[in-house]
This record gives C-alpha cells, structure tokens and sequence, in this order.
C-alpha cells in the first residue's frame, strides 16, 4: 500500500471527467459486427492451435480448450502487449470463450501453460473497414481497454483471494503461504485503482505500524504476520472473511468506475513509485520477504496502463513509446534473473548490488512515464 | 516561459550575469589563470572558460559531491545526456532553473523540469565540476583515450576503503556558499540522468578545510587545526601550471589544461583526538593550534624549518609530523591544489560521531603527486591512529568548455 496522497483529487476527477467511450458492455458499434464463426483454440502445455490466423473487424469470439495438465491463460494481445481481451484460469479439460472487439490492424494470440512467460505466440490479423479513431477516441479507447484489463484482475483476485482465504479457515498454512503472493499479485497489479476508495485500501494493503490510534491492523500483511511470523492461524479465520469481503467490496466498486487517462497515465507511474518506495526495500511483505511478486506485478498493471494508452501516446510521442518499450524490456530482464519456480527470490536473498540494480531500472523506467500524463492532457 | 530562479532581485540578477559574461570573455581572451572577482558570496562564477569552474575558484562554504555509473551500453545517450547536464549547469551556475521550463513553468499535469527547491536563492557562487573516473573509459572503447596518469591508486598502509563509496565513472562536484543550492544541482543532474547514470554515492560537506585563494584565511578541520596553510593557491600561476594543470604531451590531448581530481574520505575519530594533549596534538600536526605556526617559528606563513632543534637536540618539528611529512621536501617537491571538505554523517550508533574530512586534491599527475605523498602519510604519519580512509577516488577532469555549442566529455566522446 502507499500513502494516500492526492487520493480526494483522484476521486473527484473520476467523478467529473466525462469519457468518450466507457462501458464494458461491448455493443460493438462502427465497424462490421459480423457475427463471425467461433475460432477454435486447442491449447495444450506446449502448443497453442488457434484455427484461424485471420478476422475481419468486430466481435471475435475465441473458444478455448485446455488439453494439457496445466492450468492456462488465453489472450489477445494488440502491438506493445496490450492486452484486448484475456481468459485466466482455464482448468485442464475445459474449454472457455473469449469474446473480444477488434478494429483492423495486427495482433497476436497466446496460451500460457501454466500461467507464466509470454506464452505461446501466433500472429492474428483483423481486416475490414474499421473507422479512423479520433485522438480523443483512441484516449476513449484506451480507458475502456484498460477497464477490461481491470476486470480480468478483479476476477482473479476474487478467485485466488478465495483461495488464499480458505486454505487459512482449514488450517492448512502451508497452501496459504503459497497462495499469498499469488492472491497479492492481482491486487498489486490494479492497485492505484483501489486506492481511489481510499479506506478500503489500507484496510486490505495497510501495514503493521501504519494505522492510526484506534484503527485495526487488517488484511494481506496481518495474514501475513500471522503465517510467517506468528505462526498461528488457527484464530486467522474472522480476519481472513474480512479481507474477502473488503477485496469485494473494491472489486464491485472498481468495476464500476472509469478512469480518465490521465489517471491511467498516473497510476502507470504510481505503481512503479510502489516499487521504488516499499519493494525494493522490502518494506512491503516483511515477513514473507515476497517483495519481488509485488515488484513483478506492479510493472506489469503499470505496462497495461501504458499499453492502453499506447494508440494516443504514438501519435503524440512516438520516441517516449520506442523509450518505454526498451526500458519495460530492459526491467523485466534485469528482474527475469531472480526467477525462482513459477514465482521469485525472496527478498532477502536479493544482494544489495541485486537490489541497486532493480532500482535503477525502476528509475530509468518511472522517468519517462513521469511525462505520460502531460502528454495525455494534450498540452 | 523563462523561470529565473531570482526573479526577485531582477537588476542584482542582470549584474550577476554581466560580471559571469564577462569572466568567460577575459579568461578565452587572454587565458590567464585569473579567477572572476566574487563581489559576494551569492554571485554568479562564469561557468564557461579555458579552464572549469572549481579547482581554482576561492573554495565556496558548502559541498555536494556526487559519484556516478554509467549503467547504459549505449553511447549516444550518454553523450545525450552529457549535452543536456551541460546545458542544465551552465543555467544552474547562472542561477537559473535547471530546465527551460522550470520549477513552477509548465503544465500541471507534468513534473516540472526543475526540482524547485532553489526558487529564489541566488547563483551562490554555485560551480559544477566534472571528471572521469578509469572505469568509464573500458565501458565504452575508450582504452586508448585513458590517460596513463589515470591509473587506479594502490592501497596505501591502513586503507579501510570501502567500495560502495569509492570510484565511479564521473564525478560532479558542486561547491556553492548555500548548501541548498549545491544539493539541487546534484539532484537535478541526477533526476536527468535517470537510466543512463545512477549514483554510486554522495557526499556533503561543510566548512572548507583549505584555502585556494591568499584572499581567504586558512579553515580549521574537525582536529581544531588550520589545515592546507601551505596549499596552492590561485594568484600563484607559475606554481598552477608546474604543479596544477595537465600540459601538452602530459598525456592525450583531451586532458591538456585539465587537471585530475583525488577524493578521500577520512574519518577522524574525534573522540579519542579530543582527549589527546594539547602538546601532542601539536607535536602530531607539527604546528601550534592557536595561531597555525609551524613548531620551528611564530606565524601562520612563516617556511617550516625542518633543521630546527630544541634545547635537547630534538627537531622542533617531530619527523613523523603530519606537517613535515606532506611539506614538498619530504616529497621531491611535489605539491596539491587542496580544496576538501568536513564532513559530519551524523553519529555512527556507538554515539561516536560520524565525522571527519572529505580530502579534495587536484594536481597535474596523481602518479608524481599524491601517491607519493599519501604513500609517506600512509607509512609514518602518527596521526593516522586517529584516522581511517574510507573512501577513495580519482577522476580526469578535462579542460573548461570554451563557448555554449560544447559540452561535457565532448573531447572524449568525438
Ligand atoms: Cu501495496
């Protein structure tokens, strides 16, 4: 969590900024509405069969089925990884539809077996007559984008929540411990939109120290403190239906509101300032030293955050487009080499030559977004 | 639209910059060692020269020293950000915002382009000065620009050097009478080097220990002693051009009128030092502490005389006195432009404090200079009980740039 700044401001410009095209509703207005055939993906854990590499514009309905043993993600990917549509969690032996609007242009599909990496590409081109999208329809678009981005984390973050949750209220330390980074992850990645319901937020992120005289330590990290530290959860179980019912409540209330994209652009650089301020340090997860699962996390919400934006922001700086793709490439790199299982290195086995390393990178990065939100002004 | 940090003071502000423009002009005309005449300690030192601002300017109250690396492979952006450093010191030295913009210019969706903490503070006698330190030159190719007399230091007897502290690929120093100002221009430099240099470290410091100028009175360090009577001074252009800046054929090029900077960090443990004699405190400096005399005579000034001996036979001034040991006939004439620092870290968690020296030396050969010098210190100096060096550094600090189109490392990035 971090210090609710400006968090009055933030709210009241959701309230008053009226977007071009918000809804999530996708009624699909404009370009050729086809109701195009199914196109089947067989997807296993090392191949990703998309039937088609091809569309015309409009709704794509994408209909995955998972033949491997591993869990697996699906997701449409428009150029810089932005993602257009995105199904998570496909059991093995399932099969999930994606239903995703797309304008002409060039796209990539993946499955990620396992939920890790970039997934098993293929090239997806859209043809057709799609209509030449405003500068303030590609900033329209880039809110709903990232509105879909959110709700594919919200999902989740119920989903893994629930799990982390349970795996407390049986007792069984061991899975909840392996759970917690994982639930945290899609928190972290969204993060600066639950800040604007701004109790809620320490509520479920808030750390040991942090409340004000009289309020309650709560959520994540007294979990946290519980498991690690602790080591008892056995009277956990109150806490934790209250960490599900608060993440609810930020889940419904999030996918409620929109975000101009000035917010998007700021809560880009926000969530690299996260990192800056209470990852790198390892301030964050102090007890389970899974600082690095944040890290990873907030640099892909703020990459979604850019990547929506990325239409608007070419056709008004494309060199700081070019400057922020080579320096996520060259973070997720630097941080590719604490990889550790299907997760990270814990914190404290990090050298601080590691660490200055990673901070500098973040540094590098958070720069040039720091000028995003100028550029999306429009001044 | 134009922040000039001192708006207030709109006709003082013109006299500042009409006296730097005018320093530039004398120094490219006639090359002379003279510095600009400071009316005051809040006036502006012409940052455009034959020589750079800082080693010879009358040494300012206040420090920021800053040590970067390189952490891109690419040069062309660091030669980019070496052009945009150049072009925020020279407006930051004139006391102006370190960018176009400025601190409260702009639009209130961007971060300013100037961090804003020196809105309203004068020039303050503000000076950048830049080096390169050996590790830059294998980074980029560099090998055969690096001057010989760049070579590492040895470690000297009883170095407690601490790498995280020591080194890096450039250094900036800024010195200016508001430490304020000194901090904003390192952090600005900072802020716009973000993904091509990262700091390595910093250091602050307060109270000059030595005088480059004879119209300065000679400081005292934390030892209670005036420190660097006998240093370099700037009104002495003979003894600069032997002893101070890099000549024709000295090395590449690039370093010709240059000079090369050596930086220690030395804590005094003052504690122990404080309870020390007086009569042995003078015996260790080999000068008397009130009036900063050398043992062998009265006054400030007067020659040490090392052929001294008291009553008993014993040379008035000990053998292994800090004073004889660095005195140039100690050291085959060999002589430093010292400009350091004191500097207190705060308190070191024993409730010691965390204090000492920040040594400051630029010479014409650090090979025929300071270590030879350092090496006899090192060796045989008693005041070593009371010291540790900790941190260490050396830099190429080339020569001045001549007009506003040059820029930093231009001569070695060419
Ligand atoms: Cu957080």
């Amino acid at each position: 969590m971090r210090t609710p700044r400006l968090l009055a401001l933030v709210a009241a410009a959701a309230a008053t900024v009226p977007l071009a095209a918000c809804g999530d509703s996708g009624d699909g207005d404009g370009a050729a509405t086809g109701a195009s055939d199914k196109i089947t993906v067989d997807a296993s854990d090392t191949e990703c069969k998309v039937a088609s590499s091809e569309s015309a514009a409009g709704t794509v309905t994408f209909t995955i089925a998972n033949k491997g043993a591993k869990v697996t993600e699906f997701y449409v990917y428009a150029p810089g990884d932005r993602v257009m549509g995105e199904v998570e969690n496909i059991a093995p032996g399932l099969s999930r539809d994606l239903i995703v609007e797309l304008t002409a242009g060039t796209y990539e599909t993946a499955c990620k077996p396992g939920m890790i990496g970039k997934g098993i590409r293929n090239g997806f081109k859209v043809s057709g007559s799609a209509a030449a999208l405003t500068e303030d329809a590609k900033l329209g678009q880039a809110t709903t984008d990232y509105q879909r981005y959110v709700k594919s984390q919200t999902g989740a973050l119920i989903e893994k929540t629930t799990e982390f949750v349970n795996a407390i209220k049986a007792g069984d330390a061991e899975k909840a411990k392996a759970l917690f980074p994982v639930a945290r992850t899609y928190w972290e990645r969204i993060e600066p939109v639950a800040e604007i319901f701004g109790d809620l937020d320490p509520q479920i992120d808030g750390r040991e120290g942090d409340q004000e005289p009289g309020q309650e330590f709560t959520g994540f990290h007294k979990l946290e403190k519980d498991l690690w530290v602790t080591k008892d959860i056995s009277k956990s179980g109150p806490m934790a239906d209250r960490l599900l019912t608060d993440v609810q409540k930020i889940v419904d209330e999030a996918n409620k509101a929109t975000l101009s994209p000035v917010q998007l652009a700021n809560g880009a650089k926000e969530l690299l300032d996260e990192v800056a301020t209470g990852k790198i340090t390892g301030e964050e997860d102090r007890y389970s030293h899974t600082d690095l699962w944040d890290f990873a996390a907030n640099v892909e919400g703020s990459q979604a955050a850019i990547a929506a934006l990325r239409p608007a922001l070419e056709e008004k700086d494309a060199a700081l487009v070019k400057t922020l793709d080579e320096r996520f490439a060259s973070t997720e790199a630097a941080l590719e080499k604490h990889r550790s299982g299907d997760g990270w290195k814990l914190h404290n086995e990090l050298s601080q030559a590691d660490l200055k390393v990673l901070s500098d990178e973040i540094n590098a990065l958070a720069e040039p977004i720091s000028k995003v939100a100028g550029l999306v002004a429009g001044k | 639209m134009q922040v000039q940090r001192r708006k207030v003071i709109g006709l003082a502000g013109a006299g500042v910059l009409g006296v730097a423009a005018a320093g530039a002009v004398g120094l490219q005309v006639t090359g002379d060692e003279k510095t600009t005449p400071v009316a005051s300690t809040s006036d502006a030192i012409a940052f455009f020269g034959e020589r750079q601002a800082g080693i010879v300017t009358p040494a300012q109250d206040r420090l920021h020293f800053v040590a970067f690396d390189v952490i891109t492979k690419d040069r062309a952006a660091l030669v980019g950000m070496l052009e945009s450093w150049t072009a925020a010191a020279a407006r930051m030295t004139a006391g102006l915002d370190a960018g176009t913009i400025g601190a409260v210019g702009g639009i209130p969706e961007s971060p300013p382009d100037d961090t804003g903490e020196a809105l309203g503070l004068p020039p303050s006698g503000l000076t950048l000065t830049i080096g390169f330190g050996a590790s830059l030159f294998a980074k980029f190719g560099l090998g055969e620009k690096k001057p010989a007399a760049l070579a590492d230091l040895p470690k000297f007897p009883g170095d407690a050097i601490d790498p995280a502290i020591s080194g890096g690929d450039i250094c900036v120093q800024a010195c200016a009478h508001d430490p304020q100002v000194a901090v904003h221009a390192v952090r600005n430099l900072a802020r716009i080097g973000m993904g091509v240099v990262s700091v390595r470290w910093s250091q602050l410091g307060f109270g000059r220990t030595s005088s480059t100028s004879t119209t300065q009175a000679t400081p005292r360090n934390l030892f209670g002693f005036k420190d660097g009577t006998a240093n370099l001074k700037a009104e002495e252009p003979a003894l600069l051009d032997e002893h101070l800046w890099v000549r024709p054929g000295d090395g590449p090029d690039w370093m010709t009128g240059g000079s090369y900077l050596v930086t220690r960090k030395i804590r005094m443990i003052v504690e122990t030092w404080d309870r020390t004699s007086l009569l042995e405190q003078e015996t260790i400096v080999g000068r008397s502490k009130g009036e900063g005399a050398p043992l062998s005579g009265t006054q400030e000034f007067d020659e040490p005389d090392f052929t001294a001996v008291d009553g008993e036979g014993e040379p008035k001034i000990a053998k292994v006195s800090h004073v004889r040991l660095a005195h140039p006939t100690e050291n085959n004439g060999a002589r430093l432009l010292r400009r350091g620092y004191n500097f207190v870290d705060g308190s070191d968690g024993l409730g010691r404090l965390n204090a000492g020296l920040f040594f400051i030396a630029f010479q014409r050969d650090p090979r025929r200079q300071f270590v030879p010098i350092q090496t006899n210190l090192a060796r045989h100096d008693v005041m070593n009980e009371y010291l540790r060096h900790v941190s260490s550094g050396l830099f190429a600090c080339p020569p001045g740039l001549r007009a506003a189109d040059d820029f930093w490392g231009r001569s070695l990035f060419a």
